[in-house]
């Protein structure tokens, strides 16, 4: 067959990845919010924001994986016993803050600071850890007779570590600019105070990785800095800083929906780079998409699935925030 | 931890995930088609009785589907994790099957979720019917592919093994394989039982506690006919099972009946109670009915069926838990089809409502249905063992290389969180059976408005009862 399966399948795996970043991205992004929220009601609106929609948000994590076991059965057996712990830790986190969206409102008074911490800290262990399992997979996983062949604590080291920090300084500024957009009055005019400031450290934790990644790793350094590449992928920084520009000053100017689709584009383009930089392998740092893939028929009969039902989900995804668009107020839910 | 290898451990954190994890789909599967029928039955009568049960269930069926969706992930992600090198050799047909279902179920639910529990006022009534029933869909298309997925590990065909992975071959053998009919509508079939049985056991409890009200009888009303028509029925299902399993996975009927050896020419007795000693290679204490065991197997009198001894001693099930998992399903399958049966009496009688007994009965079969589905499951699953993939590959052979330590931490770690979590979760959900549907929901709840008498529903000679003492005490 002339089409190149593995190829197709990376490309819906990735895809599948970034629309969980971009869209689970948000609304763990609000759970980190809530301390700056102390007032009950305050939180109550932010939660309703993304109370239709989490679930839907989340389900894309679970394509990623089941796509990768689907496509790629050796990447997803020895990246997911590589990186057992951080997903431990961050299934456990998503377990939290998964149900604190119900228990939360069905909770007594008394009660219910319990699951905001627990949302709290759900979203926080559940970010640190994906960036973590992101830092470790960037810095490499060892590969031997088709099996892991590192520790237990590989992911426990700076570079990972920083990548956490990085991934919650993210998903922070995507809550917050959600928030700009779905709220109004005085919890809106102090999102847009926070999103100044977490614009310029997201900046900065895009400059440090920018500058570690390729210093620590070669073949990645290559694959920036060498010619033509350099000047094919020069937009991608030149963005970066062009939508970090625009974003400042849309959000001194006030507005509602600009601050959000800049994240987006700033998130988007973080992750191209990351492709760029990893691209083709599917677990660095030298086993590409071709050498861990499953056979035709599994590629094959699985890809018709997923080229027919992608767009409809999609399509009724979109329905659904239609159907919820617009402020969120007090009092509003179901409960 | 205890002398365990992490082989032990995995097996143990995989058992206490799944059997936490499976028992929210099954509610999640009854109640989204429960939840379906009463919109629809609102819908088509106009009666507020259904939609204020609607409102009622949908609260429980909402924390129950958070439940669900979470340890779910925890499942998707554990293949990797926990069983790598089963990923690795069977991945290429699990994989596909998994991902079919994230695609045309995981979504169709997760999106039609959001509007189902909070978009009443904002589509109309027609589309969120629409949206109700794709998320009630969506269950029932999670199960088939998952019980495809399962069942393929029980009875695989369709495939070939090139270079010691499996690869496949024919997908439509895949996933119809010989079990696959049988499981699913097993499952499926005791999901709505097991459904049928909290429900009938929430209003049972509010009737016991004088709250009688339209809602609260309809319920128990539709649980009870849901108990007579379909307990049966899972009994002739489970039957047909029985005997695809005993053509297909010939070891496991054998540690189920705790049947050791056969005599030339005698047919097997059924063994009702007893120990079978894995260690003895025997049933101890055995009560046993001649010639039953070939009768109820073989549709015959006098044809054995095969013998623990058949086997090599590496190749049985563990006996002595599959013979009283087993017993501990039927028994309650028994109990259900009995609790159905006296329904109907009492139905013929008028006493349904009243018969406190029964209403006992009902409230302690509660939590039957969720015990037989985990009882079925352990039979199913170890009976099986000790292969993962049934005469493909062991299941020892499958685990990911981890050591002890991790092991023990991650499932000290998953113990302390479900049962936190979880136990916190069904907390809040009697308390909301116990707040018990209201009334009317959304609507004026104006003394002596539409449909309600103004003045007591009786002789006037008795006013100082109250004005409200003959309205139905509909809002406790």
């Amino acid at each position: 067959m002339g089409i190149d399966l593995s190829l197709i399948w990376a490309v819906i795996i990735s895809f599948g990845v970034m629309m969980y970043v971009v869209m689970d991205g948000f609304d763990l992004g609000i759970g980190m919010l809530y301390p700056f929220f102390k007032d009950s009601h305050d939180r109550d609106v932010m939660m309703n924001t993304v109370a239709p929609v989490w679930d839907g948000n989340e389900t894309w994590l679970v394509l990623g994986g089941a796509g990768l076991f689907a496509a790629f059965p050796l990447a997803y057996a020895v990246v997911l016993s590589a990186l057992y712990l951080p997903l431990v830790f961050m299934l456990i986190g998503l377990v939290f803050r998964g149900v604190a969206f119900e228990f939360r409102f069905k909770a007594r008074e008394a009660q219910r600071h319990l699951w905001d911490k627990a949302f709290i800290g759900g979203s926080l262990a559940a970010t640190f850890f994906q960036g973590v399992v992101l830092g470790t997979f960037i810095e490499g996983i060892p590969v031997a007779d088709g099996q892991f062949a590192g520790g237990a604590l590989d992911w426990l080291a700076p570079f990972p570590l920083f990548c956490g920090l990085g991934l919650v300084v993210a998903y922070t500024l995507l809550g917050c600019t959600w928030l700009i957009m779905k709220t109004e009055g005085p919890l809106q005019r102090r999102m847009h105070d926070l999103a100044r400031p977490l614009t310029l450290v997201l900046l900065a934790v895009i400059g440090i990785l920018s500058l570690w990644t390729p210093l620590a790793h070669d073949a990645i350094a290559r694959r920036w800095f060498s010619l033509p590449n350099l000047i094919w992928f020069l937009p991608v920084p030149l963005l970066v800083l062009l939508s970090v520009r625009a974003l400042l000053r849309s959000v001194a100017n006030n507005d509602h929906v600009r601050p959000f689709l800049l994240t987006l584009a700033l998130i988007f383009l973080g992750y191209s780079g990351l492709i760029i930089s990893l691209w083709p392998n599917i677990i660095p740092p030298s086993i590409t998409i071709h050498d861990a893939a499953a056979p035709p028929q599994s590629q094959g009969f699985a890809l018709v699935g997923a080229l027919l039902i992608i767009p409809v989900v999609l399509g009724y995804t979109a329905w659904s925030y239609y159907v919820f668009r617009g402020k969120v107020r007090h009092g509003e839910g179901y409960h | 931890m205890f002398g365990w290898e992490a082989l032990d451990l995995a097996r143990i954190q995989f058992a206490f995930t799944v059997s936490f994890h499976i028992l929210f789909p099954a509610v999640t599967i009854g109640l989204a088609s429960y939840l379906a029928v009463l919109e629809g039955l609102w819908l088509k009568t106009k009666e507020q009785v259904y939609l204020d049960l609607y409102h009622f269930w949908l609260k429980i069926f909402a924390v129950n589907f958070g439940m669900g969706v979470v340890s779910g992930i925890v499942m998707a992600y554990q293949f990797g994790t926990n069983w790598s090198n089963f990923s690795t050799f069977a991945g290429s047909v699990t994989g596909p099957l998994l991902a079919y279902e994230v695609l045309t179920a995981f979504f169709l639910e997760a999106g039609f979720l959001g509007v189902m529990l909070f978009g009443l006022n904002r589509v109309g009534p027609g589309l969120h019917f629409f949206s109700t029933l794709m998320v009630a869909i969506g269950t029932l298309i999670s199960t088939f592919w998952i019980l495809a997925s399962n069942s393929w590990m029980h009875t695989p065909q369709g495939h070939a093994i090139v270079d010691g992975k499996v690869i496949p071959v024919d997908w439509l053998a895949v996933i119809f394989n010989p079990s696959f009919p049988y499981r699913l509508l097993h499952m499926v079939v005791a999901a709505y039982l097991a459904t049928a049985f909290f429900v009938g056991a929430s209003a049972a409890w509010h009737l016991l506690h004088g709250r009688d009200n339209p809602a609260v009888r309809k319920m128990f009303s539709m649980a009870m006919w849901m108990a007579l028509l379909v307990a049966p029925v899972q009994a002739v299902i489970g039957d047909f099972h029985g005997l695809n399993t005993l053509e297909h996975q010939p070891a496991k009927i054998a540690a189920i009946e705790g049947h050791w050896e056969n005599r030339e020419g005698e047919a097997t007795p059924l063994i009702l109670f007893g120990w079978p000693d894995m260690a003895r290679e025997e049933t101890r204490f055995k009560v046993e009915i001649p010639v039953l065991g070939s009768l109820i197997l073989n549709h015959s009198l006098s044809e054995p069926i095969p013998a623990l001894k058949e086997f090599a001693a590496e190749d049985r099930p563990n006996s002595t838990i599959v013979f009283w998992t087993f017993r501990l399903m039927v028994g309650l399958g028994f109990l259900m089809i009995f609790t159905g049966l006296w329904s109907l009496w009492l139905r013929r009688r008028g006493a349904l409502y009243q018969s406190r007994p029964f209403l006992r009965l009902a409230l302690v079969m509660g939590p039957s249905g969720l015990v037989a589905i985990l009882a079925g499951w352990i039979t199913t699953e170890v009976g099986r063992q000790p292969w993962v993939v049934h005469g493909l590959m062991r299941t020892r052979d499958a685990v990911s290389a981890h050591g002890v330590a991790e092991m023990s931490i991650s499932l000290l770690l998953f113990v302390v969180v479900y049962l936190a979590v979880f136990g916190i979760g069904f907390v809040y959900v009697l308390h909301l059976v116990h707040k018990g549907p209201v009334t009317d929901e959304g609507l004026e709840p104006i003394p002596g408005g539409a449909g309600r008498p103004r003045t007591p529903a009786r002789p006037l000679s008795a006013p100082e009862e109250g004005l409200d003492e003959g309205v139905p005490s509909t809002r406790s």
